[in-house]
């Protein structure tokens, strides 16, 4: 009779009670250490908008008709939303598969490969979300004008954070090692990271990077959030978040794929 | 539920590459009953219980875990399991407490039933004065009885535990087995893998010897020493020359024996008053059937 009462709540894919339990488990823990995740998240960005706020807005004081910090504000919106999504799931998944073993204490109980994944990058891009407005909010105190728009910036930095927080988790399930990921940040991450209209526009590059930047899913991300703080444009920005759903679907696969595979075997 | 068999595993083989983890394993844990894997390191045990959870997936076989069949259904079936596994993976930085709320999530348990659930949970392992304790505060002993209580908080009908007491003193040991017999007592159906021979011996109902991924036997401890090694063994003290000869004598007398070490035990001199070589008599136990089956040398 059990069983025929187990039967009943049979039992599917992308369940929400599974995406719960593991959500729990994230905001519980981050009560052990939001300190420190908020500091990395916050205070990297915040350096950069300064450094080049004042360093290079020294030299140049208007951008493509923005000020250098309005110019540079936005931008490192971008770069938060990439430090805090990208790579706490990249060490984040591997210390937890490799070193606490987590994930098999949550395998073990009713919650899938799918599922786990789909949590842990919902969380990350929740987070996400969160520390991307942190320069926005910084760059207002040195003449940045707030905007009715900018309401959107969590959003954007969700949508885009899932995206990275899925590429972490997938460069995760493929690593074979922490050190593994030297490569990824230096030729994947770094190269993106400087090549997406945050310090510079990409406008003043030669024509062949400049086409590469348009699959930077980062400065898909710069281009929503400057336009969010100074007025979107229509079909662009439709353009602009196609592309981030895209990137955050495909990277969604490909991370449970990954993990499957390491997980499950 | 088939024959009232929680567990019923039939011709399972699991490879990893060239290796046979588990290699045409039969297993049935019939409900209400704690059943002990018994073997050595690498026998098999682990990968078994891997495949119970659908952490890892077999190549051939049926397997059926509370009758639902594996892997399809697994998910089910982990609804209603608890699983303590041999590397301890608590979140650390979390207290007790916190670590059971978040399984009462993971196991669905309604918000309701939380609270009792977790304070259930607290006072099968006697930790309830250690709920606000962060786990890297907690001694060995402790984190494996919160290991157990974790995979208890939703009163699963089934527990799989791995290795339970690996590593642990003696003390700690039988504060495990106190907590597992009471499980046991409840009538909850156990599956517990051990390389410890007496643990088997104390707590389950009947065991299985793996060896080489196989299952090579399976009953009730008393009954495998009857019919393996017999009523008593002679343990022959000695020099190492000594016990060679002790054990080729008692050989070509048409004795089975296994050395301990220290001296050699000669099993089933029952009844050959004549022939039985001198030495301390004993019952034969669960370890003269374990080492006479898997073998003398690990490999």
């Amino acid at each position: 009779m059990a069983t025929r009462a187990a039967r009943a709540v049979r039992i599917g894919r992308l369940e929400r009670s599974a995406l719960t339990g593991v959500l729990v488990r994230e905001i519980v823990n981050f009560s052990s250490y939001w300190r420190s995740a908020t500091f990395s998240s916050t205070v990297e960005p915040t350096i950069y908008l300064l450094a080049f706020g004042f360093g290079f807005g020294s030299l140049v004081s208007t951008i493509g008709g923005y000020d250098y910090v309005e110019f540079v504000g936005t931008g490192t919106v971008a770069t938060a939303v990439l430090f805090s999504s990208a790579f706490p799931a990249m060490f984040g998944t591997f210390v937890k598969y490799n070193f606490q073993h987590t994930y098999d204490a949550i395998l073990a109980a009713p919650v899938d490969t799918e599922e786990l994944v789909t949590a842990e990058a919902l969380w990350i891009a929740m987070r996400a979300g969160v520390y991307g407005c942190v320069p926005l909010i910084v760059a207002m105190f040195f003449g940045l004008p707030p905007a009715w728009g900018m309401l959107t910036v969590p959003f954007i930095g969700f949508l885009a954070g899932y995206g990275w927080a899925s590429f972490g988790i997938m460069a995760a399930g493929f690593a074979k090692s922490i050190e593994n990921f030297s490569y990824i940040i230096s030729a994947v991450l770094t190269p993106l990271f400087l090549v997406a209209g945050t310090f510079f526009p990409i406008d003043t590059l030669p024509q062949w990077a400049q086409t590469l930047a348009q699959l930077n899913p980062l400065y898909h991300c710069v281009q929503l959030v400057r336009h969010a703080a100074f007025g979107f444009e229509g079909w662009a920005d439709v353009w602009n978040v196609a592309f981030l759903v895209a990137f955050g679907l495909l990277m969604w696969r490909l991370a449970i794929y990954a993990m499957e595979r390491k997980l499950v075997n | 539920m088939r024959d009232g068999l929680a567990i019923r595993l039939r011709g399972v083989v699991k490879r990893y590459g060239p290796i046979t983890a588990v290699n045409g394993l039969d297993l049935d844990v019939p409900e209400g009953t704690c059943v002990g894997l018994l073997g050595p390191n690498g026998a098999g045990k682990s990968t078994t219980m891997r495949l119970l959870t659908a952490q890892a997936i077999a190549d051939e076989g049926e397997l059926e875990v509370l009758g639902f069949h594996l892997p399809e259904e697994s998910k089910a079936a982990r609804a209603e399991c608890g699983v303590a596994p041999q590397l301890d993976n608590l979140d650390v930085t979390l207290t007790v407490e916190q670590n059971l709320l978040v399984f009462t999530h993971l196991y669905r348990i309604g918000r309701s039933e939380r609270r009792g659930a977790i304070e259930a949970a607290l006072e099968m392992a006697n930790l309830a004065d250690r709920r606000d304790t962060r786990v890297d505060k907690l001694s060995g002993g402790m984190r494996r009885r919160l290991l157990i209580a974790r995979a208890l908080v939703h009163r699963p009908r089934l527990v799989l535990l791995d290795e339970p007491t690996v590593g642990l003193d003696p003390q700690v040991r039988q504060e495990l087995w106190a907590l597992i017999d009471a499980l046991r007592a409840e009538g909850t159906t156990i599956l517990m893998s051990t390389h410890y021979i007496e643990e088997a011996e104390r707590l389950a109902d009947t065991v299985l010897i793996m060896s080489h991924g196989e299952g090579i036997a399976a009953g009730q401890p008393t009954e495998l020493i009857a019919k393996h090694a017999g009523q008593t063994a002679v343990e022959v003290y000695g020099s190492p020359s000594q016990l060679a000869e002790a054990q080729a004598k008692a050989r070509t007398d048409g004795f089975l024996t296994r050395r301990t070490g220290t001296s050699i035990a000669v099993l089933g001199v029952d009844g050959a008053d004549g022939k039985a070589p001198e030495g301390e008599r004993r019952p034969a136990n669960l370890e003269d059937v374990f080492v006479l089956l898997t073998g003398e040398e690990i490999d």
